[in-house]
């Protein structure tokens, strides 16, 4: 597998621009939200660990990858879970009683 | 053959979705009407990325990702539903699995492929690696500290940024050589080993009122592992999400260093340590002027307008719903009652807005520091529960206090500042507040849920 390196440079470059310019408008209200959020995407990574872990080309690769999706699912589940369940709770001041 | 071409593409095509996806969920994520469309959109890439990878031709064995994907899902679950005070040990936790994950990844292809690995690959493993493993035991110990299994108080010695940084350039040294010399295997061991120290030590003299900033650059660097380990792996979709995250990290550091007016070396090389003892002993018993709640009360209900200012104080009192009772009770009296946020205040950024929404507050109340700054002439009453650096106005004027220039909410401006505090022990960064000496300064000692109870109390009993 060759490291076409240039090409994700300029991958990362693109992403990490679209990252500044998306997140700068996050209001800080949202911060630990999007901290929580960013952290459950972030748990791609278990897509590496996935393949590692199915390919089984040596038993090390196998337990580690095996060891890594479950330290990234439980960042997706948990990440997501609590992102909602924060999102849930942040309500305008609308009709309610006064 | 053509069958499996088709497959690979089918895998492109879910991970280009997703990729959209995410993107798309950070961008909903901007405002709080659309912010739960963006939780959705975040699931839905997830599924299809996982889902696509599985469809993986690779992929001889199934058993043990069902597995693990399934003790992921358990551990996750408690993780996705502790309490909303335990959310900055959550997320630092997070932090250290995220990097976890990415270094075993990175070790195991290491043994993969070494020693028939080339330069520049060994170099981009050897950047997960170290940011991996630096992250996962930063994370640790800050989760330690947030969940006070550790002790908060920043712990410093002499030379402690020489060994800090030597460990450091040890790593780095280390990756060189493995990059010139990819046949020394032996010596990768220590290129993770050594990071992980470096990662207990970094955090060692962090004390708990720069863990905002902490939090957001171990996010940083969670993100950044994370765009290596794309890079290793020729994945796009990764290389994406790690700079997504490695960005929204970097953001909220810059934000917070700001906010504490410190850079980001002086957060992690400058602990408050050894200058608190200074401040602290300066000062003996002052007079201050205390009140009970019923005299606070009565306070309260004969002001127009009330700008309450809460801290990690109120998150470790659990105070928020007694909080919310009061705002009740005091808007209920025609009195307007907002809150001034400040970006630091309590242990991750945006902490006090989610406590706050939790105990049912709306959210156009919670104000930035910048907005109430403004109000705060006009304030009749400023109410600071469990804050304490934020509100200290000897960051605008005692040039040799440690805090000077940090940009704080202007509570003395008020016409009365009412402060709800345990006793006059010094803050959490060991800073005496001169605050607290003001003419037009109330302290309400005692515990905060109790003593906001009390009011709410006092309010109930005169209103009706």
């Amino acid at each position: 597998m060759k490291l076409d390196l240039l090409t994700g440079l300029y991958v990362f470059m693109l992403a990490a621009f679209i990252g500044f310019e998306v997140i700068r408008r996050v209001s800080p209200l949202l911060h630990t939200p999007l901290m929580s959020l960013t952290n459950a995407l972030d748990a791609i990574a278990v897509v590496g660990a996935i393949i590692l872990a199915g390919e089984h080309k040596s038993n090390l690769a196998a337990i580690l990858g095996t060891v890594a999706i479950v330290a990234a699912t439980s960042n997706v589940v948990g990440g997501f879970i609590i992102t909602d369940r924060m999102l849930r709770m942040f309500k305008p001041s609308g009709p309610k009683k006064s | 053959m053509t069958h499996l071409i088709s497959t690979e593409s089918i895998i492109e095509v879910a991970y280009l979705i997703a990729t959209a996806l995410f993107i798309l969920s950070l961008k909903w994520l901007s405002s709080p009407a659309t912010a739960r469309r963006g939780v959705f959109a975040g699931e839905a890439g997830m599924a299809l990325a996982v889902g696509g990878t599985l469809l993986h031709h690779g992929i001889v064995d199934y058993k043990w990702i069902a597995g693990a994907l399934v003790l992921g899902t358990v551990i996750g679950i408690p993780l996705g539903k502790v309490q909303m005070t335990a959310v900055p040990q959550r997320t630092a936790l997070s932090h250290a699995f995220g990097a976890l994950c990415v270094t075993l990844v990175g070790t195991a292809e290491f043994y993969l492929r070494a020693p028939a690995i080339t330069p520049l690959m060994m170099g981009v493993l050897s950047m997960e690696v170290i940011l991996g493993s630096l992250t996962f035991t930063g994370s640790l110990m800050a989760a330690g500290k947030l969940q006070e299994i550790l002790p908060q108080r920043p712990i410093t010695y002499k030379g402690q940024n020489l060994v800090n940084l030597g460990l450091l350039a040890i790593s780095v040294f280390i990756a060189v050589v493995l990059v010139i010399h990819p046949q020394h295997m032996g010596l990768f061991p220590a290129m993770i080993v050594i990071p992980l120290i470096f990662g207990v030590m970094m955090i060692v003299p962090i004390g708990g009122a720069d863990m905002p900033t902490v939090i957001s650059l171990l996010n940083s660097y969670a993100g950044l592992s994370a765009a290596a380990m794309g890079f290793v792996l020729n994945s796009k979709l990764l290389i994406i999400a790690g700079a997504l995250d490695g960005a929204s990290g970097f953001i909220l550091s810059v934000n917070m260093s700001k906010a504490m007016n410190r850079s980001f070396s002086n957060v992690l090389f400058g602990a408050f340590g050894q200058q608190q003892t200074v401040a602290a002993s300066a000062t003996e018993a002052r007079p201050v002027r205390s009140a009970t709640p019923e005299e606070a009360a009565a306070i309260l209900a004969a002001a127009s307008k009330v700008v309450i200012v809460p801290g990690y104080g109120m998150a470790v009192a659990q105070a928020q719903h007694k909080v919310r009772e009061m705002y009740d009770a005091l808007t209920k009296r025609g009195v307007e009652v907002t809150f001034g946020i400040h970006p630091v205040a309590g242990r991750m950024p945006g902490h006090m807005n989610v406590l706050l929404a939790e105990a049912d507050i709306p959210y156009d109340k919670l104000l930035e520091m910048e907005d109430v700054n403004g109000d705060l002439p006009q304030t009749d009453v400023a109410l600071i529960i469990g804050a304490n650096d934020v509100t200290n106005p000897a960051a605008r004027s005692d040039t040799s206090s440690p805090i000077y220039g940090m940009p704080i909410l202007d509570v003395d401006k008020a016409r009365t500042v009412m402060v709800i505090k345990r006793s006059m022990a010094a803050g959490f960064a060991g800073i005496d507040n001169p605050l607290y000496y003001l003419d037009k300064t109330l302290m309400l000692f005692g515990d905060a849920k109790n003593f906001v109870g009390s009011i709410v109390r006092e309010l109930g009993g005169s209103g009706g």
